[in-house]
């Protein structure tokens, strides 16, 4: 009997309590999906600082600003991070290319394929974001235009995101269901909560492990 | 006795329990072991108008046998408490521990036996079954028993009490309400002292050491007593304290709420 | 000097003599563990901390223990149909272009994994933190058939590179302090790759540095990985891993091959079931709102992460845990480390104590539902817990820990009794009789109030029983009193309510009375 065959006779075996005619979704669960928190829709004031306060609780930068003030605020944040060697994803806004490519940095893009040796040399990285979860201070990429592949916004140590308010939900659940159609068409999902942190030493909290050690977000009003 | 007494008074709780019939789950500790303590239940009781019972075919609550995985032999208390408590709307002890037991525990055992009949006795004398804090607050309605124990005290919510019988805050509020009575917090209070039935006897290097934090948390209250709502728990914690002779005794919450200002 | 296989160095550096069966069973392991104050003090700052943080993200949460509810529902639904969702899972995967793979038992998937990388003829292998590969031991295998695991978790690393085992689901190494972890990495890591720096202090922020420079060489050179998974999503064929540090998008993302080694239990129905335990996981495990990291992805993408993805689906025992009904519920467990974290023997004990990767309650649950009853060890595992309940209140999923653990006491009397009657038997045979009746206890309390005439009033200090001395050792005990309860009652016991005042009766009573 092939290993497969045996965990499934194994785990029907096991099953045997389970009445015949039960169905998964007989089990009942007492679960409503999706529901947003009481702060409000997305992108509503409330929403959008409890994002705000809770991104900035990981000891990351955010700076707000209207729409319109990204590229200003990239040039900004460029010069805050002391950035020099920036690359930049396929389809982020020509005109936020533009921006960063006058701040006076070395820029990248993704195209011929850069290595990953490349990759570890380049600084800093300019990317959009999929959704803002604010009860979390969660920013999730699914990695799509203006967002580049994984390694992206892996081995830069300065990540630089442009969120936009009408992308910041209330929690993970309404987070989730923006999420799904991207993760159903199979494209990969990061989530982003501050930078990468460890505590593996008596439980006390050290910024910046292997992903990048600054979280630097630029969220544009929409 | 403290330095400075303060005035004593006599609260009247009335008798919210005028008219109530009360069977007194002595528990078999405490039976054979403590008296003190389910006397002082019997006490408080009557002193708040019940007519209390004392049903002679009761033992325990089977939890020694249960915990230690002996079902089969735990069967024989199950039974025994059906018949010696079956009949009675109101079944008060003054544990945690057990009555967490007789209501968490009995109809497993039953149905374990293949008793469906006794699982459903188990069933409803376990739905009438009180700790005493339950039963003063719940159904007599009172957190003022009428109490005076003009003493520093600090309260160790017993795990059982705490996670099985769900007593809450209640043992705090009727200690809260007792004449004359300073309470102070007790660090790490909600943390296990280690007895845990057979595994003091069976893990006892264990038992020991968490029961040795949880004196050493009581000593450093300043307190004169500990107070809980399950003796088995003061006996390990207070063989500690005895041990090392320091001077802080181990009472129960029923001893307390028992204790008047005649006595005082 | 022989050329056999076995004379080759190691690769990687060697664990600890000891494996984890090779241990002394719970109480005496314990001896030991009790008298290593340095990790006595590690353990109970660690814990108190992590207890702390946890309990404000809980609280931080309206409706939490809704939650909770919904993700033991889901986990139950899971189980009750494991067969189902284990197709599904495994059809999805396969369409997102995941090569997956069924393993018995150990053996099983670390030949699987073993035999991969031979495939791709690597002899070095990046891991992420996984208990799944931990119980396997996985790197053991490896290194045997000359392939070296390199650990890239910070607490894993330490405890790899410190010759030491893990003792924690989340900190594996929380038994060890900063001063430990300096000498480790200074003595250690220039033997397995980039040194740790000269005067390196230890403060945890150099000790991370050091670790961070020690271990992207490591990444950005391998070209196979091996990770566990905290979830697979059936519907979708979506893996989940969620992690603090950025190894672990390290070990996804870098890598030409991934292997991800899940149990078969790590099934959830859709996509939307993650939404209860993304919310539930961090704030139970390290108490945050949320962990830095989380990656999802749902079979090879083209030009982004690896391109041969393999899931190996591990069975172990966990269809035996699921064959029993009480026990099964142990398989909701999401790892988050809560039972550990909170509970008054681990915090004392330390996880190696409990001769697993899996210490605390959860350890004490699953190893002898896995593993079976067979050794003493696992034997002693049921009962290395007072029942206070504390890991059943913080535990995400709602395991019933205590239950479980009365449950498996049960089974290990079962066996134990189904031999020869030892004297714990005869004694709660004994205990069982007196108690079935009122009668039989009023006979036995003849001799307490017997020993209570001998002793009056004393209290009892040290003494050579067998049994009683165990309780003695620290403890003195009152002396039994003379009179018993029930004595009492028939002797001296006067109704103080008023005469006719009775059940139904009318209360005539008067305050002055009292």
């Amino acid at each position: 009997m092939s290993a497969r065959d045996e965990v499934m006779a194994r785990v029907r075996e096991a099953l045997q309590d389970v009445p015949d005619g039960e169905r998964a979704e007989d089990v009942t669960v007492a679960w409503s999906y999706g529901r947003p928190l009481a702060t409000g829709a997305p992108g509503s004031a409330e929403v959008v600082d409890d994002f705000v306060e809770k991104v900035e609780d990981y000891g990351a930068v955010v700076v707000r600003v209207p729409s319109g003030g990204v590229e200003t605020a990239l040039r900004e944040a460029l010069a805050a991070l002391d950035a020099r060697k920036v690359v930049l994803p396929d389809g982020l806004d020509p005109a936020w290319v533009s921006a960063v490519a006058g701040a006076g940095v070395e820029t990248f893009t993704d195209d011929p394929v850069l290595s990953h040796q490349e990759l570890n040399g380049i600084d800093t990285v300019v990317t959009t974001a999929a959704v803002g979860m604010a009860d979390s201070g969660t920013i999730a990429l699914d990695h799509s235009a203006g967002q580049g592949r994984r390694a992206l916004t892996l081995l830069p140590d300065k990540h630089l995101c442009v969120v936009r308010t009408s992308q910041v939900v209330s929690d993970v659940p309404e987070g989730i269901a923006v999420l799904a159609p991207a993760i159903r068409s199979r494209q990969p999902v990061t989530w982003l909560s501050g930078g990468s942190a460890t505590s593996d030493i008596e439980l006390s909290r050290v910024e910046g492990v292997h992903g990048p050690r600054t979280l630097y977000v630029v969220l544009v009003e929409d | 006795m403290t330095a400075t007494l303060p005035t004593p008074r006599q609260a009247n709780p009335g008798r919210p329990g005028a008219g109530l019939t009360v069977a007194i789950f002595a528990t078999c500790i405490a039976d054979t072991m403590k008296p003190s303590v389910p006397r002082a239940t019997v006490e408080v009781l009557e002193r708040l108008g019940c007519t209390v019972e004392f049903p002679r075919e009761q033992t325990c609550c089977g939890q020694i046998m249960t915990n230690t995985g002996y079902f089969d032999q735990a069967v024989g208390s199950v039974r025994n408490y059906v018949r010696a408590f079956g009949d009675y709307d109101y079944i008060v002890g003054p544990s945690g521990s057990c009555v967490g037991s007789v209501r968490h525990q009995h109809e497993m055992i039953a149905d374990h036996a293949g008793d469906a009949g006794l699982a459903r006795a188990a069933g409803s004398a376990a739905s009438h079954t009180y700790d005493l804090s339950e039963f003063l607050i719940d159904v007599l309605g009172v957190e003022d028993v009428g109490a005076w124990f003009p003493h520093t005290v600090t309260y160790h919510p017993t795990c059982h009490s705490m996670r099985i019988a769900k007593v809450g805050d209640r043992p705090l509020r009727l200690l809260r309400a007792v004449g004359g009575l300073k309470l102070v917090d007790l660090p790490e209070a909600e943390q296990c002292c280690g007895f845990g039935g057979t595994f003091s006897l069976k893990n006892p290097d264990m038992s020991i050491a968490m029961a040795s934090d949880k004196a050493h948390n009581a000593v450093s209250t300043g307190a004169e007593y500990l107070v809980a709502g399950d003796h088995a728990c003061l006996m390990n914690i207070g063989g500690i304290l005895h041990r090392q002779r320091t001077g802080i005794r181990t009472i129960h919450l029923a001893e307390i709420l028992a204790s008047t200002a005649k006595e005082a | 000097m022989t050329t056999q296989p076995e004379a080759r160095p190691r690769l990687t550096p060697a664990p600890p003599e000891v494996s984890w069966l090779g241990m002394p069973p719970f109480p005496e392991a314990v001896k030991t563990e009790l008298r290593r104050s340095q990790q006595r003090k590690n353990l109970a700052h660690a814990t108190h901390t992590i207890r702390g943080k946890r309990a404000l993200r809980a609280s931080e949460v309206d409706n939490w223990e809704e939650l909770r509810t919904a993700a033991e529902n889901i986990k139950d639904r899971v189980g009750r149909h494991l067969d189902e969702y284990l197709l599904q899972a495994e059809a999805a995967m396969q369409a997102a272009g995941v090569t997956v793979h069924w393993a018995r038992d150990a053996a099983d998937a670390t030949r699987i994994v073993t035999d991969i990388a031979r495939a791709k003829g690597v002899d070095e292998v990046v891991k992420i933190k996984s208990m799944a590969t931990q119980e396997i031991d996985l790197n053991e295998a490896l290194e045997e058939a000359g392939i070296a695991a390199w650990e890239t978790d910070l607490a894993e690393l330490i405890v790899q590179l410190g010759h030491d085992l893990p003792s924690h689901i989340l900190v594996p190494a929380i038994h060890r302090n900063r001063t430990e972890v300096r000498d480790i990495f200074a003595e250690e890591m220039g033997r397995y790759g980039t040194p740790a720096p000269e005067g390196m202090t230890d403060d945890p922020t150099e000790l991370t540095d050091a670790a961070r420079a020690h271990l992207r060489e490591k990444f950005l050179r391998a070209k196979m990985a091996v990770s566990g998974g905290n979830f697979i999503v059936a519907e979708t064929g979506t893996l989940v891993i969620v992690e603090s540090e950025g190894n672990g998008r390290m070990c996804l993302t870098l890598p030409e091959t991934l292997v991800s080694v899940v149990g078969i239990e790590k099934l959830l129905p859709t996509l939307e079931d993650l939404e209860v335990f993304l919310k539930l996981l961090p704030r139970s495990s390290t108490g945050e709102r949320m962990n830095p990291y989380t990656s999802l992805w749902t079979g090879v993408r083209e030009g982004d992460g690896p391109q041969d993805l393999h899931v190996v689906l591990l069975d172990n025992g966990r269809s035996r845990v699921l064959s029993d009904p009480v026990g099964r519920a142990a398989l909701r467990c999401i790892r988050c480390s809560a039972c550990l974290n909170i509970c008054p023997v681990y915090e004392r004990a330390g996880g190696h104590a409990y001769g697993s990767p899996y210490p605390g309650p959860i350890g004490a649950i699953l190893n002898p539902q896995l593993r079976g009853l067979d050794s003493p060890v696992d034997k002693a595992l049921p009962f290395a817990s007072s029942l206070c309940g504390a890991c059943n209140e913080v535990c995400p999923v709602k395991i019933p820990f205590t239950d479980i653990l009365v449950h498996l006491r049960h089974k290990v009397v079962e066996k134990k009794t189904e031999k020869h009657p030892t004297g714990e038997q005869a004694l709660m045979k004994t205990t069982g009789r007196v108690m079935s009746a009122g009668k039989n206890l009023e006979k036995v309390q003849l001799a307490s109030r017997g020993a209570g005439l001998v002793f009056k009033n004393k209290w009892l200090g040290p003494m050579p029983i067998p049994l009683a001395s165990r309780w003695l050792q620290a403890r003195d005990v009152e002396a039994p009193p003379t009179q018993t309860f029930r004595e009492w009652w028939d002797k001296e016991h006067r109704p103080s309510a008023a005469p006719g005042e009775t059940a139904g009766g009318q209360g005539s009573a008067t305050e002055e009375e009292r």
